[in-house]
């Protein structure tokens, strides 16, 4: 898995709630068995008109958004779909790190096994953020992980919170099957004894 | 006596492997259900890694998101979802996993087929790369949805590395009014508690009115748990529960049904366990439900009012509003009952089952579509057809106007060409009304199955229950 140590770029502001996997990448990018390109149809609706053209008021289509590496955005993003293609598309894109108030269940752990950082952080603390990323002159924000700091334009920084495991994980870029098949004689002494007691577990 | 347990402690206990330094912990998967969209990246993994499947019997696949639901044995046009169809065959075949094929009576929605075998059972953990894995809470066992990566770690390991979840309990007591369903019992709780309600939690549901429920009623409930930002709803295993599994392909024989039951009855919580967060609705005050928004949440009583955005308590709900009113064609304060439908959608994981048909063809006997409505049933599974038909259902709403489907996921996802075209407005029985969901700039309004065939046979909204029967 890759690693994520240190992240700097421009910020965009998605200022919604409730952004659910089904903006960020429609049903049409879920047919393939290929994650290569899925960056083209992150927040598909959002970015081009019903002619596939782009919409200029939205801000991955302006300057410099267009390398946005880092997204702010409303509470509760990535609720509803289990769908992997949410972060495949946006590490695609070359965001690999979203600031919210809440993130949804299983699009916060699909976002470490892929090592796209997401830092949670009250609404105050984000709102302030979008409004320095809303102008290209203060959009650039560096993040430095190890430090649990974001560094901004004007030199100043911001820390924030994350629990120790996902930070260990994202910083070593840890292949969890590894680390678990190292565990295979605890998961085997479980099955003998699950299978003693339940063996129509076991078929 | 050790401290009393909730119905989820009790289920997450026994099947931790290992607890980890980093206070997560390694969760032993009793059972894993796979579909064709998100279980190919795992055995492409394993094949470049050479790591091996852990487990063919705790495995069960089916194709079900982006099959056809109209002549399903002239195979996939689509040449992107056929390929994604063929390769789940070749994995399920390369790596000797059980598959319900494409035309096998028993094929179907991969969360009704689940139940249906026998394969969820009461006190499992059980996984899938789908987020309604929560449906099968309703036999209480602790299911969640993963992502595709999460499906290769239990596909070589058998294990989850996971973050305990909190206990949160919804308590529905009273008697839901005849003709609402589980279906507007869950849209009521999550109006009530919000899309990211139950975020970080795992939703127990307590009370008379669940206990009243059949397991079709369950699984709509637990179905729509994600909905409301828990990975996982759970219920008590009771009598009906235990009626509904026995007998079934893959549940405990015979020689086993004593052991099993012995273990389901320890499972319900204890007396006094504690919950980090509680709520409770009652359920004689629950209505016919349907939504008006781009969000789950976005729910009113049919004898409701579309909500006016200058009356929100705040900024960001004022704009969300708005969107949603914007998106969806609608106006502030207009009556629910005034919103015309298009076309109307009965069948998904939360309502294609039996009892679901049953309620949109009571509806539908002896009365005709609308006029300019067109809608369709597409049954969960081979087997809701097979006793859809026996029952002469089919029949009855061919009679009204309906088309009647072949099974799959369907206009739900609109994986497989059911889609709504752009400005469409339907009344829906699925479980997502996210913008574009159900085609890019369709309108979707959720609704329970008697509520959806009412709206189709009258052209709007309206409480099925003034509808004489």
């Amino acid at each position: 898995m890759k690693n994520f140590t240190t992240l700097s770029g421009p910020a965009a502001p998605l200022n919604m709630i409730n952004v659910d996997t089904d903006q960020i990448i429609p049903k049409q990018y879920l047919s393939a068995i290929s994650r290569a390109g899925l960056g083209k149809g992150l927040f598909h609706d959002f970015r081009y008109d019903m002619a596939d053209k782009e919409k200029p008021d939205f801000i991955l289509n302006r300057e410099p958004y267009r390398d946005a590496k880092i997204l702010l955005a409303g509470d509760n993003f990535g609720c509803g779909s289990s769908r992997e293609h949410a972060p495949w598309s946006l590490d695609d894109f070359g965001i690999r790190c979203v600031i919210a108030p809440g993130f949804a269940d299983i699009f916060f752990n699909n976002c470490v096994k892929n090592g796209v950082l997401l830092i949670v952080m009250d609404e105050a603390k984000v709102g302030e953020l979008m409004a320095l990323a809303d102008n290209p002159q203060s959009c650039q924000m560096s993040i430095d992980l190890d430090a649990q700091s974001i560094t901004l334009a004007d030199g100043s920084s911001v820390p924030f919170e994350i629990e120790s495991f996902r930070k260990h994980r994202l910083m070593n870029g840890l292949d969890d099957i590894e680390i678990t098949l190292q565990k295979n004689a605890e998961i085997s002494a479980f099955e003998a004894k699950q299978k003693a007691a339940m063996p129509w577990l076991y078929r | 006596m050790s401290d009393p347990k909730t119905l989820f402690d009790k289920v997450w206990e026994s099947h931790v492997v290992a607890e980890n330094d980093d206070g997560t912990s390694l969760l032993y998967i009793d059972m894993h259900l796979t579909h064709e969209v998100t279980s190919w990246p795992g055995f492409e993994s394993m094949r470049n890694s050479g790591r091996r499947l852990r487990r063919t019997d705790a495995l069960l696949a089916v194709p079900d998101h982006v099959i056809p639901t109209i002549n399903q044995a002239e195979g996939i046009k689509d040449e992107l979802a056929r390929v994604q169809f063929e390769t789940l065959l070749k994995n399920c075949a390369d790596f000797d996993v059980p598959l319900i094929p494409l035309l096998d009576e028993r094929q179907g929605i991969v969360h009704i087929i689940g139940p249906e075998q026998g394969a969820t059972q009461p006190g499992i953990t059980l996984v899938c790369g789908d987020s309604h894995t929560a449906t099968h809470g309703a036999f209480g066992c602790l299911a969640f949805g993963i992502g595709s990566s999460e499906v290769e770690h239990v596909l070589s390991t058998q294990t989850l590395v996971q973050k305990r979840p909190k206990n949160m309990r919804v308590a529905i007591d009273g008697e839901l009014p005849l003709g609402v369903s589980g279906k507007d019992m869950i849209l009521a709780i999550i109006g009530a508690i919000g899309t990211a309600g139950g975020t970080g939690h795992v939703i127990e549901y307590v009370g008379s009115a669940i206990r009243a429920l059949s397991m079709e009623g369950r699984m709509t409930v637990c179905n729509m748990t994600i909905e409301g930002g828990a990975r996982a709803g759970l219920i008590a295993p009771d009598e009906t529960t235990f009626a509904y599994v026995k007998g079934r392909p893959m549940a405990p024989g015979e020689a086993d049904w004593d052991a099993a039951m012995d273990y389901w009855r320890s499972l319900p919580s204890d007396p006094g366990a504690a919950y980090d967060k509680e709520i409770s609705l009652d359920a004689n005050m629950i209505a016919p439900q349907v939504t008006w928004g781009t969000s789950p949440e976005d729910v009113a009583p049919i004898d409701g009012r579309v909500p006016d955005p200058a009356a929100a308590s705040d900024e960001k709900q004022r704009d969300a509003i708005q969107q949603a009113l914007d998106y969806m064609d609608l106006s502030a304060n207009q009556p629910i009952e005034d919103i015309k439908i298009d076309r109307a959608f009965i069948g998904s994981c939360t309502n294609g089952r039996i009892e679901d048909v049953r309620a949109a063809a009571k509806v539908a006997k002896g009365r005709k579509l609308a006029a300019g409505v067109s809608a369709m049933v597409v049954p969960g599974s081979g087997l809701v057809k097979a006793q859809a038909e026996a029952e002469g259902l089919d029949k009855i709403l061919l009679d009204a106007g309906f088309e009647w489907r072949e099974p799959g996921c369907s206009m739900c996802i609109a994986m497989n060409g059911d889609i709504l075209s752009p400005g469409e407005r339907c009344a829906s029985t699925s479980n997502r009304n996210f913008k574009g969901r159900q085609g890019r700039d369709s309108r979707t309004h959720l609704v329970s199955p008697a509520m959806a065939a009412a709206a189709a046979i009258e052209g709007h909204f309206v409480d099925v229950r003034s509808l004489a029967s």
